[in-house]
Order: C-alpha cells, then sequence, then structure tokens
C-alpha cells in the first residue's frame, strides 16, 4: 500500500517542475504545456483526499478544473496562432505591447 | 516489494521524467510527447487511487483533445525544421532557485504531516457517485460550467478564423 504521503509528493515534484517550466521558457506553448502540468499536480491532490476520505466531491472539482483547463487551452493556442500569424514569433519576451 | 508498488513507481517514474522533459527539451515535437507521458502517468495513478471515472477521462481530454491541439499549435507556429531552435530557455538560475524554494516547502507539508492512511476500502466505481454529486449538490457549478465552456469554443472559433475582408 503506498502511503497519501507518495501521491502528495509526487504532486509536489509536478508542481515544481511545471512552475520552473514557466519561469524559464520563452516560448508561450511550452509555457502553456507547464501550467497544464501544474494543474495536474493539483488535481493529482483532490484525487488523493478523495481516496483518504471516500468521498467522491474531489472527483467533482478535478472534473471542473478540468473542463477549466480544456476552455483556457482552446483560447489560449487560438490566440497564439493568431499572434503568430501577425508577427510572426511566440516567444513572450516579443510580445511586450500590453506592458504599461 | 509487492508487484503492484512496483509497477506504480514505475509510473511515478515515468510522470516525474515526462514532465521534466516537457519543461527542458529545446525540441518542440519531444517537449509535445513527453508531456503525453507525463498525462497518461496521471491518469494511471488516478486510476491506482480507484478513480476509475477520472482517469477515463484524464485519457480522453487530456491525451485525446488537449494534446492535440498542442500538436497543432505546434505544427501551425513553427516550420518543423527549425524546432530545434525556436524553444530558448533564459534565467535558469533564479528559476530553479524559485521552484526548488516551492518544492521544499510542498515536499515538507507533504512529508512531515501524519495524514491519516488509506483505511477506507476504495468503494468500486465511482461513476454513479459521481453523477448523482454533480446533479444534485453540484449542480449550479456544473451548469455555469458547461455556458464557460460554450462561450470559450466560440470565442477560439473566431479568434483563430482567419479575418474575412469586411463588405
Amino acid at each position: 500500500m503506498i502511503a497519501p504521503s507518495f501521491y502528495l509528493l509526487l504532486a509536489s515534484v509536478l508542481f515544481a517542475i511545471g512552475a520552473i517550466g514557466v519561469l524559464v521558457r520563452r516560448n508561450a506553448i511550452v509555457v502553456f504545456m507547464c501550467i497544464e502540468l501544474m494543474l495536474n499536480a493539483a488535481n493529482l491532490v483532490f484525487v488523493t483526499f478523495a481516496r483518504q476520505r471516500a468521498d467522491v466531491s474531489g472527483h467533482v472539482y478535478v472534473m471542473l478544473v478540468m473542463a477549466v483547463a480544456a476552455a483556457e487551452v482552446a483560447v489560449g493556442l487560438a490566440i497564439i496562432v493568431a499572434l503568430f500569424r501577425e508577427r510572426r514569433t511566440v516567444n513572450v519576451d516579443e510580445l511586450r505591447e500590453l506592458r504599461g | 516489494m509487492p508487484l503492484s508498488d512496483l509497477v506504480f513507481y514505475l509510473f511515478a517514474a515515468m510522470v516525474v521524467v515526462g514532465a521534466a522533459g516537457a519543461a527542458i527539451s529545446q525540441n518542440l515535437v519531444y517537449a509535445a510527447f513527453l508531456l503525453l507521458a507525463a498525462l497518461f502517468g496521471v491518469a494511471a495513478i488516478f486510476a491506482w487511487l480507484s478513480a476509475d471515472y477520472v482517469a477515463i477521462t484524464q485519457t480522453i481530454v487530456y491525451v485525446g483533445g488537449i494534446l492535440v491541439l498542442f500538436l497543432f499549435a505546434v505544427m501551425l507556429t513553427n516550420r518543423i525544421t527549425d524546432a530545434r531552435h525556436s524553444n530558448p530557455a533564459v534565467g535558469k538560475r533564479p528559476a530553479a532557485l524559485v521552484s526548488l524554494g516551492l518544492f521544499g516547502v510542498l515536499a515538507y507539508v507533504s512529508i512531515e504531516t501524519p495524514w491519516k492512511h488509506f483505511d477506507v476500502p476504495a468503494g468500486g466505481e465511482t461513476t454513479h457517485l459521481l453523477g448523482q454529486a454533480l446533479l444534485s449538490t453540484y449542480v449550479l457549478p456544473f451548469e455555469v460550467l458547461s455556458v464557460l465552456l460554450l462561450a470559450a469554443l466560440v470565442g477560439a472559433v473566431v479568434m483563430s478564423r482567419k479575418e474575412t475582408p469586411k463588405p
């Protein structure tokens, strides 16, 4: 039997890897992938505690997170593709017009 | 060590290696395929936590939907030949510091806290309970979410369409 702390540790590793990817990478698509990793880490924690408490509410929250993630990816990738068509780049350091 | 634990550790290693590869790899296409390994591993771990419906949804939504979207975006925004040079990394040292600190705090909490072990037996299939919860206790978030999803998808279609000349 695997202890709950191991699942939580795995989620921490996943979240830290996602965070480092968001901070280091300059390609907007990879930044998006790393955000997905962090959302997955959060989902893993939700499901772990749902299992621990034998309560299905955690699964409901995972469903909500997944739907929001899908909406976010659809809109985000549409923005990225439109930006690339306009500017021929997806480097987040070169896309800074909205900075005050 | 029982065989099931061994298989679990294999899946955990697959998640970590896939995620690290997706975050570190210079090649966008490799990053997308390593993300596939990580997402599959997470689905397997959901199955380990006896969350059958969530595991299947993870496979269908993430691997079948989101990852394909990512691959399309990679192919639409980069010439495959220069995928190797289109993914630069900056500020490695401060980023590593921040994320190691974050990991330290999270790992300390998850190891040091005396979590209650999984003493409740796994309750079999969850689809029935999940459906009941979604349509009774959580019916308002569920409906709001459907409207959000519809709005987001219509927005995505509008945004990614080619500009048509105004009449």
